[in-house]
């Protein structure tokens, strides 16, 4: 254990603690700007400075581990002076529109601004003239406000490893920007929106939809009827003050419904659907040698351009079901309009999901629009959801929960659990072990998928035969699946597995890019406690037992992948070549 | 005032051979961490980094286009443009600084009428400040190409880098 | 080519050189950029010509630069002349004169007035006599006196006999020994004891390790390094062995500015002839220890002469600094262990090996031992490079050496470059040493030495540095990066007159903070030159400020 002193008090920590955390035993907050938990740290702000008694001079906290003997003091006035000129310094060199900005009273500088009693601009300020891009139509990127933190650049090569951003030019002129100043839109970018979710300013944000919604609603001519996608309920309560993990899911169709919705369905109702047609393309594939194996799972749209754009060898592994939402909107403008004999094209569909890359994917190819229209007319992030509840005057703490409207609010536990990684191949599993055996299970827990480590595997017996499985979060962790696949395949090997679940975002959809600020791993599994628990409190566990589902069959798709399914619920893919990453 | 050629690099005009990237991929690819190698020698080769090269040397050097980018907007030595025929570099070192350079680029900038590290619009001259060439003893020095002119008086500056001017091949 | 053996490497070093007249040219750039080649070609026709048995040969820099371009007759048994700024035509007339008439060319000949000329050309090696030649060359010893590309004079000066030393009776312990006794201490800037940063790397864990040779010299009117490289690669090459020796590396890197091609083409010379001769590759003379050399280029970034930053540009990333600890000793290039020094680091190794540390020991004052080159340049008499004991005086160099201001007076003398600080006239009598010129503010940097005459403005090579600073800044962090660019713009508002006592306060306030929070060395020094002409030259700072008229018209 390594000794050390801090403003006076002893700290012991295990080699390798940081300044910072070892401050935080002895609860001294360091502030900190360009630090993030889920990143190395880049040292790049300086706003972290503390002070080695012994030499006199300062260091950074976030980046410098503790050490034996060590003497620091974290608060004399040289440190808080410094730390305020820092500040400052950024601040001259930002477009100081806090109260026209998305991360007004929720930004880390301005939080710092305000702690730090910043009340003058002192010097000339400097924001350079740099245009917004808003190409992707997915995440907006204000290099003005960006403050070289470095932290969106990290997660996107790294994390993510999709190398679509990068700081270009040095010195002043440092900015954000895909290679050689393109808009994102004709870079590698999935649109994930990682990069938003870590960014401390405005100068990452998801495009905001939240006016064209406005409009739609406000139109007395139609019919606009939202679903909320399984992540959304256990996070939007922490842009009201609830902790992290709550399920808020009868409160947030109360809230739509003041909002003015005229139907409020549920996207776990699509999950449940996407694990028929799934699990029925599994066993296909996996029991009738049907198409090639590993089943790939398709639900995340930033894996999916992930894979167009650099594994098209692994487009035939894909399953073509569509997403969740996506199943939702074609049957929402077809089966729903005319069991409740609602002209179609009146009809708008939203989405409120964690994610920003459901923004593309609404408009991805033809399939999208198999109802005759697009399926989904806008998708919204949860926090664009969160500021609309806000704006709709709704006290959203008092008010009392409601429900889904049918046929397409009913779901499953199996739905649930889609919105953390592994949920969906916990799901699929349940489904397809009843399809093969044929029997009721006794246990529908497959616990090696949960948790928050990179890549999952696990092998499981079913009916005498081994099912091999693999689970993938952060699209950095993908290509070791992928290679070892293509491995196996070159060399004509047994393949390493037959399932795979893919989902683009570190922890799943909990960790969306349109999820609520500051996620954490913490934050993460706090969020996906609170959907395993409702899929432990509920009735229906497996999304065959969901009598909606049933219903939908037998009134309107025949069986799982008839013609009508693949025509409203599959999909195809094609490669989206781009510059190599 | 004295003027004479060097073994600098020179920009050489476009017209290589297409496999020209595939050869400087080849020689760098297994080296570890060579990229600012290999654009060394795209830049020798093409006079700047054009981004055809850059998007297809990613690949072959299994680097990607970001990271490219990354490192050329980095460092002052690499260029995204064509430079002109002639790139006047304007020694902006200490001694130089000390001993007139500011006013031997002012001059030329008037001469020119274009800005320090732009290219006039025939894309014949090009003016660019360099950090020190080191040889500051013959302080101020400018070059022209591979030509370096040494000791220079500010007034005798246009006509110095005039002098240096070759007319088009063809 | 056979490789050496110990031996070998004895032999040839004792094969006399055959005594016979020779005419030596100083061919490193700047000579080339003043006309050398010229009067190089000149000679050589000439003695082709009239069928003189005469070598005409290639020799590096000799530190003379404002004489340049320097050739020198050496005619055995008669003292050597030495000639300055010799044309093609005034070459043609050396011979003419010199060689066949045997009556030197007083004209041209470099007038032995000061300590540069005594100097040139010259091995005084030995330590100087009390009130002699105040220059000693130990770095420079083969600069100007043999020719670069020949690995045979090398070896015939000694060359690579530490090398044999280190690999038949020496040590890694015996040569930490040395360099230790030696104090040694990092020429690159810090003035870091070598010695502990070879114990440190050495003893580091990791997978592989390696030494590179910091040839970045970015600072802006220095070239010490460049010269060194250009007039005696070797030496630094036999540095890197050693080290590479010492701490078990198997690569060394030269990382060289891009923007000194002769520099790079003649270590690249020297890296190929010692691989042929058996001192690089594998089992080195014979030996069990294996070690190569390669070549890799700047690209136009100061930043990239500090450390991480290099490493990184090594590594074919940006050349962003990070944050130490992890210091490169424990987890540099590639996360294994690496020592970074600086050329002239470098090349004094072999000699210390070869003499001992203690001879090293003797030379120069306190902890500051040994020798330092400068490149003295700027509003000198004689600008040029000199190699002067610690200790001396920077009187002594400036006046006694460089002659004093070529015109006026001098005003101030900026070491350190950027990172450095202005010292007043009036403070000249200071001793050169890394604590001496720290207590003054200013540093002793990688030895850029800028002269300035009293019609130079203080503000004005303040605002010169800032700016310099401010565009090599990376970027990485926000004090540099912004606090750089806010300091340059107050500054102008102060030199343009329209500054008042606010905007020097603000100077101060973003200085701290720069000083305080940057993440690395340049951001953390890049106020200095600001500071210390606030500090030396107050009154000149306030006659800027609003309604006074500029103190200096430049
Ligand atoms: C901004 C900056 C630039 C530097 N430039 C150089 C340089 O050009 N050459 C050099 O040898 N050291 C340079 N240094 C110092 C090096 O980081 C390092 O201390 C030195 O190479 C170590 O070698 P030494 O121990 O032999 O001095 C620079 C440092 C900083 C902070
Ligand atoms: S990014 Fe933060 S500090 Fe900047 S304008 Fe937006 S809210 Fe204000
Ligand atoms: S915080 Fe200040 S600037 Fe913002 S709205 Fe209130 S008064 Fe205006
Ligand atoms: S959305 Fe994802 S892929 Fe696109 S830039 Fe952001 S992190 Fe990178
Ligand atoms: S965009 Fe945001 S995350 Fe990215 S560098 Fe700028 S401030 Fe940091
Ligand atoms: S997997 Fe994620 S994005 Fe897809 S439907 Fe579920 S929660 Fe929504
Ligand atoms: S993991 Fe979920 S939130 Fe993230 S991109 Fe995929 S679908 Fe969207
Ligand atoms: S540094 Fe000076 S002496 Fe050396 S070659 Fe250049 S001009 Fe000549
Ligand atoms: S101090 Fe300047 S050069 Fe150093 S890391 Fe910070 S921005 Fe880069
Ligand atoms: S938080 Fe430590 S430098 Fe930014
Ligand atoms: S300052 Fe101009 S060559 Fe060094
Ligand atoms: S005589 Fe050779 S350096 Fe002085």
């Amino acid at each position: 254990m390594i000794k050390l002193q801090i403003n006076g008090m002893a700290v012991e920590v295990a080699p390798g603690t940081s300044v910072y955390e070892a401050a935080k035993k002895v609860s001294v907050k360091i502030p900190v700007l360009c630090k993030h938990p889920d990143l190395d740290h880049t040292a790049a702000c300086g706003i972290c400075v503390v002070r080695n008694k012994q030499n006199g001079r300062m260091l950074r906290a976030c980046s410098t581990p503790a050490d034996n003997g060590m003497d620091l003091s974290t608060e004399d006035p040289e440190i808080v002076q410094t730390r305020r000129s820092v500040l400052e310094l950024m601040l001259s060199k930002h477009p100081n529109e806090c109260l026209t900005c998305h991360r007004n009273q929720n930004c880390e500088l301005q939080t710092l601004a305000a702690d730090f009693n910043i009340h003058r601009e002192v010097l000339d300020n400097i924001t350079p003239e740099i245009p917004v891009d808003e190409s992707t139509k997915a995440v907006t990127l204000d290099a003005r406000k960006c403050i070289s933190c470095g932290r969106c650049i990290q997660v996107c090569q790294e994390n993510q490893n999709v190398w679509a951003l990068s700081f270009v030019d040095r010195g002043i002129k440092t900015r954000i920007a895909a290679a050689g100043d393109i808009p994102l839109a004709e870079s590698p970018c999935v649109r994930c929106g990682q990069c938003s979710a870590h960014c401390p300013t405005g100068a990452i944000v998801e495009y905001d939809e939240s006016e064209a919604t406005w409009e739609l609603l406000r139109n007395p001519d139609l019919y606009c009827v939202v679903q909320i996608a399984p992540a959304v309920r256990v996070a939007i309560g922490e842009a009201f003050g609830f902790p992290a993990g709550t399920n808020l899911t009868g409160k947030t169709y109360a809230a739509l419904r003041r909002m003015g919705f005229k139907a409020v369905f549920d996207t776990n109702f699509g999950a449940d659907l996407t694990i028929i047609e799934e699990g029925t393309e599994f066993i296909q594939r996996f029991a009738h040698g049907k198409g090639e194996l590993p089943l790939i799972t398709s639900c995340c749209p930033a894996w999916v351009d992930f894979m167009e754009k650099y594994h098209t060898d692994m487009m035939p592994h894909f399953s073509t079901c569509k997403s969740p939402h996506e199943m939702v909107g074609a049957l929402a403008k077809t089966y729903y309009a005319e069991k409740n004999k609602i002209d179609p094209k009146k009809i708008r569909v939203i989405s409120i999901m964690p994610c920003t890359a459901k923004k593309f994917e609404i408009q991805r190819s033809e399939d999208m629009s198999s109802s005759g229209t697009q399926d989904v007319d806008i998708s919204l992030t949860t926090r664009e959801l969160a500021r609309m509840i806000k704006q709709s005057g709704i006290d959203y703490q008092t008010i009392p929960e409601s429900q889904p409207d049918h046929v397409l609010g009913a779901y499953t536990g199996a739905g649930t659990i889609f919105g953390a990684t592994g949920g969906v191949m916990e799901a699929a599993l349940r489904t397809a072990v009843h399809l093969i055996t044929g029997e009721k299970l006794a246990k529908v827990e497959f616990e090696q998928t949960r948790g928050l480590q990179g890549v999952k595997e696990a092998k499981l017996m079913v009916a005498g035969q081994e099912v091999r499985i693999a689970v993938a979060h952060g699209l950095g962790n993908v290509e070791t699946v992928i290679k070892k696949i293509r491995e196996a395949k070159a060399k004509g090997e047994p393949l390493p597995y037959h399932f795979v679940e893919v989902m683009a975002c570190p922890g799943g959809c909990v960790g969306g890019g349109g999820q609520p600020y500051g996620v954490t791993d913490e934050l993460r599994l706090k969020r996906a406690k609170g959907l395993y628990s409702e899929d432990t409190a509920g009735i229906w566990r497996n999304s065959h037992d969901n009598p909606y589902i049933q219903e939908l069959y037998r009134d309107f798709l025949d069986k799982p992948l008839s013609e009508k399914s693949h025509h409203l619920l599959h999909t195809h893919y094609k490669s989206r070549p781009t510059y190599q990453r | 005032m004295s003027t004479t050629e060097t073994k600098a690099p020179a920009a050489k005009p476009a017209g290589t051979p297409p496999d020209a990237i595939s050869l400087i991929a080849k020689r760098w690819k297994n080296k570890r961490g060579s990229l600012i190698m290999a654009l060394h020698d795209v830049q020798e080769t093409f006079g700047y980094v054009p981004r055809e090269v850059a998007l297809k040397l990613a690949p072959q050097l299994g680097v990607p286009v970001a990271r490219i980018y990354e490192v050329v907007t980095f460092y002052n030595y690499f260029k995204l443009e064509a430079p002109g025929r002639h790139v006047i570099s304007v020694c902006m070192g200490t001694a130089c600084y000390l001993k007139g350079a500011p006013e031997i680029k002012e001059r030329l900038m008037a001469h020119f009428g274009i800005k320090s590290g732009e290219t006039t619009p025939d894309k014949e001259w090009h003016l660019q400040d360099v950090r020190c060439i080191g040889c500051c003893g013959l302080a101020p020095v400018v070059t022209v190409n591979s030509k370096i002119i040494a000791k220079v008086k500010p007034a005798d500056i246009v006509t110095a880098v005039t002098a240096l001017y070759t007319p088009k091949e063809g | 080519m056979p490789k050496l053996t110990p031996k070998d490497l004895d032999v040839l070093r004792a094969k006399s050189v055959v005594i016979k007249t020779t005419i030596s040219v100083g061919l490193s750039s700047c000579g080339i950029a003043a006309g050398a080649e010229a009067a190089f070609a000149a000679l050589g026709e000439e003695v082709k010509a009239r069928g003189l048995d005469i070598s005409v040969r290639r020799v590096g820099c000799a530190g003379m630069c404002s004489m340049e371009p320097l050739v020198e007759v050496a005619v055995p048994g008669q003292p050597t002349v030495m000639y300055g700024n010799v044309t093609a035509d005034d070459a043609r007339k050396i011979i003419a004169e010199h060689l066949v008439g045997g009556k030197i060319v007083k004209a041209l000949q470099v007038q032995t007035v000061n300590e540069l000329a005594v100097c040139a050309f010259g091995d005084n090696s030995k330590p100087a006599p009390a009130g002699g030649p105040k220059q000693y060359r130990i770095v420079m010893r083969n600069c100007g006196v043999i020719d670069p590309e020949s690995f045979d004079e090398y070896v015939a000066r000694d060359g690579y006999q530490a090398v044999k030393f280190a690999l038949t009776d020496g040590s890694s312990d015996a040569i930490i020994e040395q360099l230790r006794i030696s104090g040694l201490r990092g020429r690159g800037g810090a003035g870091f004891p070598t010695h502990m940063k070879w114990d440190l790397t050495r003893k580091a864990v990791g997978e592989e390790r390696f030494i590179i040779c910091n040839a970045d010299e970015g600072d802006p009117g220095a070239y010490m390094d460049r010269s060194v490289l250009e007039g005696d690669p070797h030496a630094v090459l036999e540095g890197m062995i050693l080290g590479g020796f010492t701490i078990g590396a198997k690569l060394g890197i030269f990382y060289i500015r891009a923007e000194y091609p002769l520099a790079i083409e003649r270590v690249e010379k020297a890296i190929k002839q010692a691989r042929a001769n058996g001192l690089l590759g594998q089992n080195i003379l014979g030996s069990t220890f294996s070690f190569d050399c390669e070549i890799r280029l700047g690209a136009g970034a100061f930043v990239c002469g500090e450390e991480t930053a290099l490493i990184a540009s090594v590594e074919g990333k940006r050349g962003t600094p990070r944050p130490r600890p992890p210091f490169p000793s424990v987890k540099g290039l590639w996360d294994q262990p690496t020592m970074i020094n600086n050329v002239e680091t470098l090349a004094n190794i072999a000699q210390i090996i070869n003499r001992g540390g203690a001879w090293f020991a003797a030379i120069g004052i306190g902890k500051s031992t040994g020798t330092k080159v400068f490149a003295v340049t700027g509003k000198v008499k004689y600008s040029g490079l000199v190699e002067i004991p610690m200790g001396t005086t920077l009187r002594e160099i400036v006046m006694d050496i460089g002659g004093g201001a070529a015109e006026g007076n001098v005003k101030a003398v900026q070491t350190g470059g950027p990172s450095g600080g202005m010292i007043p006239a009036n403070l000249l009598d200071t001793p050169v040493t890394y604590e001496h010129l720290q207590q003054l503010g200013s540093i002793m940097g990688s030895g850029g030495m800028i002269v300035m005459d009293d019609r130079d403005s203080v503000v004005d090579l303040a605002r010169f540095y800032l700016e310099f600073c401010v565009d090599e800044s990376c970027g990485k962090c926000a004090p540099c990066r912004i606090g750089g660019t806010q300091m340059q713009r107050v500054l102008e508002k102060i030199a343009e007159g329209k500054g008042d006592d606010t905007d020097v306060a603000a100077l101060r306030r973003i200085a701290q903070a720069m000083q305080k929070a940057s993440l690395c060395a340049l951001g953390q020094t890049a106020p200095n030159p600001v500071l210390s002409a606030m500090k030396y030259f107050p009154k000149e700072f306030e006659s800027r400020l609003k309604k006074s008229t500029p103190a200096a018209a430049v």
